[in-house]
């Protein structure tokens, strides 16, 4: 009878943890819920993470880049009143999407240089950017909420893809095809790895670590921006109060799905399955009639566990 | 240039096969299945609150489950946060479950207006509560009767004041239903009396706003017996402005919070029209059972304030 090894049961574990948790929750929810199993339930939860997925893969990659970004939630916010300003000031789609877009690769852009370039603890950086969006946003939405009527622009967020597939999950997937790539099949995921595996080692191997870093929230940024115009036009509005609170679920997707906090470790494919993991929690919980206060408790100790299980490598 | 070529057929492909209708839109015999809880056992009925962090809410809530159980039905409670994304959600996790009716008190009234499309498109039908949608037809709304409450406060200082007396008005945000309904209740009962509106301005429901709306008005108009907030923050703003002047003004409020209550109690306001979540919760069950039963139901239905002074 030999010991179990944890330090080589754990690693694998913490990876297939992940899933194994959602496939135990998707058989109890079976169970438990006659109207769980169904294609439109699925596709319906699909697209309620579909927000979360995407500022979550942006997430993904500053964390396994050995950083955090609190800012998201307000750069949805904002990237989403500004598009909805231009759609309601009479702009079409195009201007109005691609000025929300460029918005938030900027203002991702400007975490990333607070960061390598001004030395700032990205948690006390993107708290700042977080306050300040937050401001600009209430601001310019004078605190109500702006119509955004656009026959075109509602099919972002309401559409479907051939009267079956709602256009959010669509996005979704694509977004998580390309960050699947730029994380495995490029040189940027591999420098991102390596910086949060070991910055200084990085840097002293040849990677440019300031530009890799403004690269890097800039791509939480313009997802977190994607996020939010689907978001505004999900709710024919852009709200002054939008995605607050996102960042912290965005992170416990990333943990979930086994990506270590700590930096260096991790895939992307773990946070979509965290995604899913809240995302089915969330929906199952309200299908058994579960009050929100045990939901929130109930997410909390899910959490806890799979930061416990990050603790045991 | 080939995959350039490609990949832009690819993508008029796609847009081309983009719509706003669902799986379910095309096919109505699905969606006559839905709703079908009601024929199997105890109905169900889905309420989806705004919040759990205001207790006018959690009044509204404590009504609802009252009367469901009075009236055999269950309930089933979603909280948005506050959040008209998460809102959308249990909207929809509630059509899923296929409750047949929907209580909805929407967060915002702009945002919601998507989901009620969807559950009516499922059969479900739905009452808004205290706030309504703009963008699409609910089977009916509850909320409280602001012309009703604006005449009460009228109709108490009428009283207090023995029918003569200048009042100043201290009005919400502009535009607001609330603002509007309860400023036409209260004007128009003014008028019939020997009182006198002198001034009248908005404070956009905010304390610190009705503080320095009221020290401004009172410059100007040393002669008042009365203020009337349209909400209990402008109203305790009202009472702050007072304070130091050594002359007794009867300040009325609207809502009922708990702060404007205590203020009625320790009598710095004299009275508030306070609103009745209770009732507006056990209102919207009732309307419930009736959709269920298929019976008719009003489009509209106005609950009563109530008056509340020291006494």
């Amino acid at each position: 009878m030999t010991r179990v090894n944890w330090n080589r049961v754990a690693p694998l574990l913490q990876r297939l943890g992940s899933v194994i948790g959602l496939l135990l929750l998707f058989i109890v929810l079976s169970v438990l819920s006659p109207d769980f199993l169904s294609a439109s339930n699925l596709l319906s939860v699909l697209r309620q993470i579909s927000v979360n997925a995407l500022i979550a893969f942006g997430m993904t990659f500053v964390i396994l880049a050995g950083g955090i970004d609190l800012s998201v939630g307000a750069i949805l916010a904002f990237t989403g009143a500004i598009t909805g300003g231009l759609l309601a000031a009479g702009h079409g789609v195009t201007v109005a999407v691609g000025a929300g877009l460029g918005l938030g690769l900027l203002l991702g852009m400007v975490n990333g240089v607070l960061v390598s370039w001004g030395r700032v603890a990205p948690f006390i950086a993107t708290l700042g950017t977080l306050t300040l969006l937050r401001g600009l946003t209430l601001v310019y939405t004078q605190g109500t909420p702006i119509a955004a009527p656009n026959q075109g622009f509602a099919l972002l967020g309401k559409g479907y893809l051939f009267h079956l597939v709602p256009l959010p999950v669509v996005l979704m997937f694509a977004a998580f095809g390309v960050c699947g790539f730029l994380l495995r099949g490029t040189v940027f995921g591999r420098h991102v790895m390596a910086i949060g595996g070991n910055e200084e080692a990085a840097r002293l191997s040849g990677v440019r670590i300031a530009p890799m870093k403004l690269a890097i929230y800039g791509l939480s940024g313009l997802l977190s921006a994607f996020a939010g115009i689907v978001l505004t036009s999900r709710l024919d509005s852009a709200q002054p109060t939008a995605g607050v609170g996102y960042e912290l679920d965005a992170i416990a997707a990333v943990v979930l799905g086994g990506t270590s906090l700590s930096g260096g470790r991790g895939w992307l494919f773990g946070t979509l399955v965290g995604a899913l993991l809240i995302g089915f929690l969330n929906n199952g919980l309200n299908l058994l009639g579960v009050s929100s206060f045990y939901q929130q408790v109930v997410k909390g100790i899910v959490i806890l566990i799979a930061v416990l299980l990050d603790r045991r490598k | 240039m080939r995959t350039l070529n490609f990949l832009t057929a690819a993508a008029v492909v796609l847009l081309s096969a983009c719509s706003q209708q669902g799986p379910g839109d095309t096919s109505p015999a699905a969606a006559a299945t839905a709703g079908g809880n009601a024929a199997s056992g105890t109905p169900v009925i889905g309420l989806a609150l705004s919040t759990q962090n205001n207790p006018f809410f959690v009044e509204l809530k404590d009504g609802a489950q009252k009367a469901a159980k009075d009236a055999g039905v269950r309930l089933v409670v979603v909280d948005a946060q506050d959040d008209p994304a998460r809102q959308i959600s249990s909207v929809e996790d509630l059509i899923q479950k296929r409750v047949s009716v929907i209580l909805l008190n929407p967060t915002d009234s702009s945002a919601l207006a998507g989901a009620v499309q969807s559950a009516q498109r499922a059969n479900i039908p739905v009452v808004t509560l205290d706030r309504g949608v703009d963008g699409a037809e609910v089977a009916s709304h509850i909320a409280s009767d602001n012309v009703a409450g604006g005449k009460m406060a009228a109709d108490y200082l009428d009283k207090a004041l023995g029918g003569k007396g200048n009042i100043i008005e201290l009005q919400g945000v502009a535009g607001t239903s609330a603002s509007r309904e309860r400023g036409q209740g209260f004007d128009d009962a003014v008028a019939a009396t020997g009182m006198k509106i002198v001034a009248k301005q908005p404070a956009n429901f905010d304390r610190a706003q009705g503080l320095s709306v009221s020290e401004n008005l009172l410059q100007g108009h040393a002669d008042v017996q009365a203020i009337f907030a349209q909400n209990d923050e402008m109203a305790l703003g009202a009472v702050q402005a007072l304070t130091g002047k050594n002359k007794k003004v009867l300040v009325v409020g609207f809502d009922g919070t708990p702060d404007g209550k205590a203020a009625v109690q320790n009598g710095s306001m004299a009275a508030t029209v306070a609103q009745q979540p209770e009732e507006i919760g056990r209102l919207g069950v009732e309307t419930a059972k009736k959709l269920i039963d298929k019976q008719p139901v009003e489009k509209s239905i106005a609950v009563p304030l109530k008056l509340l002074t020291k006494e």
